[in-house]
């Protein structure tokens, strides 16, 4: 019964609420009226030509990689700053391995030219 | 016992908000004020004694706007977007403690919503998720310049989340518990500030970046991406995208001082603890102040720069501070206490040989370009 | 009684957005659905007292993959979606493997012999389960070899990154 988490979700609804009451609240008292032109894309003025699902940089895939690389790591640094105080010589010695080996990854990355945003 | 238990939690979820709401309205005024100050402006002056009503007047009209859906947009999508980025601005500061726990007769009232064992590998789920909200808006306005402004501005968050969670690794460290009023409880013989600056400076950087504030404004480009992931909104919908900044300054804010500048630990604070929440909210307020005044300072970093500066010094520095912070440890508690005091000094050597860094390859590009 | 509600509600969003996720056409419709059963198992952790898991559940799979997904559906072209079929020939060797897995989760459920009314056995007191986790992960005579190969792991995957991007260009 008393799971912290209880409260993160009602804390969630009560965030919930304020977002929902706010568009209810506008959808009730401000003025609807719609026509063609004003519904139309926004492009600075020019009609729309196309589709907006343009080809996007292969760019974007390669960070969204790399960071998952580097986002298991800090999932896995987490414990490890945890149990530093229990095991400090351990710790310290594995940390440092981890981490170098992972430097030299980025270092990989960073000599092959991926993280450069072309 | 238990329903005075849940009536508690959920008037405390309720005040938060509400302070939040409020906060963020009056983080509108206090931006256009100190702006103005800035250069050399008055600001909002008419609506009441220092223009002190303006953000009711604002709202008030931001409710009666007009509000439209393209006529080409994804429509659930499209409505779901301004929420799903409002509410992990809020959730976030469930974490968050205010202050010591408070007597009321033989009643302990807690200053927090929720005593999480993860609580700082929550905060960094949360902001994770933030991500999408701008995706979402961005894929579903169906707009070329909003699709832009959202991927850019979610390779961004993503690039500097990096940064930022090697920064909770650090406090965690020092603080030995992932319990947001553990890490406080912990900074009582000094704030993790002077043990690790250079840490707490880079989360700043990086908390800005996370937040799509200026010199990281990106998303919102005017001069390339017209409004950027929110170009096709109006309204409340636009307010709340608005309101999701401001909120995320506040929260993230608030994690800032809780992690690095001690929460809500100052002078007395035990003997009076309602002085907790009084020293949190004058250094966040000291901390938002920072970020208007960088907003009022710096230009907006190009976009490859801002990406290499992400990956290239953040990454690699936030690294070794956590090599240092942990080595620092080590010494501190297997030779000499006074040790500990190691880990600033390398620490802030490590980050001025990052910024000389970043100073010769700029003028290397400099001389290129001549 | 309410951990019974709790666990019927994840389970039934899992259970639909995962049908969702292979049924709908459009790939980002697919992805988002994707996030909510990924969502879903967050909360059944979460509601196990699994806080660890639960957040690196929304850090890892939400927070980073997920966004992966997203940004590589937005590199491929729309007319592409809108003209593959969505099954290929291989469906019914792939439904009777799932059939397969289906009854091998369910005999192995079964020898825990969990009923419904099975409430989780609740954390012992004084005992931190993260620094457990943590010490675990650093102790000699545990999981020292794992941990560091996890990073190995890393590299490799890096590597491999880089060589998919090589690739591309």
């Amino acid at each position: 019964m008393l799971n912290p988490w209880m409260f993160v979700g009602l804390f969630l609804i009560v965030g919930l609420l304020i977002p929902v009451a706010a568009i209810v609240l506008s959808a009730l008292l401000a003025p609807r009226k719609p026509n063609p032109i004003k519904l139309s894309t926004y492009e600075c003025g020019m009609e729309t030509v196309g589709d907006s699902w343009v080809q996007f940089k292969a760019q974007y895939y390669v960070f969204a990689l790399v960071f998952l690389i580097f986002d298991v790591e800090t999932v896995f640094l987490f414990p490890w700053a945890l149990a530093l105080n229990a095991l400090p010589f351990f710790a310290v010695v594995e940390g440092i391995v981890f981490i170098l080996i992972l430097i030299a990854g980025l270092s990989f990355a960073w000599r092959k030219g991926m993280l450069e945003w072309v | 016992m238990d329903w005075m238990l849940l009536l508690e939690w959920v008037i405390k979820s309720f005040v938060l908000s509400l302070i939040l709401l409020g906060g963020f309205a009056y983080l509108t005024w206090f931006e256009r004020k100190v702006l103005a100050r800035f250069q050399v402006r008055i600001g909002p002056n008419r609506a009441g004694p220092y223009a002190l009503l303006q953000p009711i007047a604002d709202a008030v009209k931001l409710i009666f706007k007009e509000e439209f859906t393209p006529a080409r947009a994804e429509k659930i999508l499209f409505f779901l977007a301004p929420i799903v980025t409002v509410v992990p601005a809020l959730v976030v500061a469930a974490v968050v403690p205010w202050g010591p726990d408070i007597q009321i007769g033989s009643y302990t009232l807690r200053l927090y919503i929720a005593d999480i064992s993860v609580g700082v590998l929550y905060i960094t789920a949360i902001t994770s998720i933030a991500v999408y909200g701008i995706t979402l808006a961005g894929w579903s306005s169906n707009n070329k310049y909003a699709l832009m402004g959202g991927l850019r501005s979610s390779a961004q968050m993503v690039s500097y989340e990096l940064a930022l969670g090697f920064c909770f690794v650090i406090a965690i460290l020092m603080s030995g518990s992932m319990r947001p009023i553990d890490i406080v409880d912990a900074q009582r013989n000094g704030w993790f500030f002077l043990i690790q600056p250079a840490g707490a400076f880079v989360f700043l950087i990086a908390t800005l970046a996370e937040v799509n504030r200026a010199p990281f404004d990106m998303p919102e480009a005017e001069q390339e991406l017209a409004a950027g992931f929110h170009s096709e909104y109006s309204g409340m919908k636009f307010a709340l995208f608005f309101m999701a900044e401001y909120t995320k300054m506040i929260t993230i804010s608030s994690i800032a001082v809780t992690l690095f500048f001690g929460g809500y630990l100052g002078p007395f604070v035990d003997q009076l603890p309602f002085l907790g929440p009084i020293y949190m909210l004058a250094k966040i307020v000291a901390l938002l102040f920072f970020m208007v005044w960088v907003r009022a300072t710096l230009p907006r970093i190009r976009y490859d720069r801002l990406m290499a500066f992400g990956w290239k010094v953040l990454l690699p520095l936030t690294l070794a501070l956590v090599l240092i912070t942990a080595v620092g440890i080590l010494l501190a508690q297997e030779v000499n206490p006074n040790l500990i005091w190691i880990t600033p000094v390398i620490s802030a050597f490590a980050g001025f040989f990052a910024i000389g860094l970043v100073d010769r390859s700029l003028r290397r590009k400099a001389y290129a370009a001549r | 009684m309410g951990a019974q509600i709790l666990f019927f509600l994840c389970a039934a969003l899992i259970l639909i957005s995962a049908i969702m996720v292979v049924t709908v056409r459009n790939l980002i419709h697919a992805a988002l659905w994707l996030i909510a059963t990924l969502f879903g198992a967050a909360l059944l952790y979460a509601s196990l007292d699994a806080s660890f898991i639960a957040v690196v559940q929304v850090v890892v799979y939400i927070g980073a993959i997920a966004i992966m997904f997203i940004f590589a559906v937005m590199l491929t072209r729309r007319e592409l979606l809108i003209k593959t079929d969505q099954t290929n020939a291989n469906w019914p060797l792939a439904l009777g493997l799932s059939a397969v897995m289906l009854v091998a989760l369910g005999y192995v459920i079964g020898g825990f012999g969990v009923t419904l009314n099975t409430t989780p056995a609740a954390i012992p007191a004084g005992v931190d389960p993260l620094t457990l986790l943590g010490k675990a992960l650093l102790a000699p005579e545990a999981y020292v070899l794992p941990f560091e190969v996890a990073s190995v792991l890393l590299l490799a995957a890096m590597v491999g990154a880089v060589y998919v991007a090589m690739n591309k260009k």
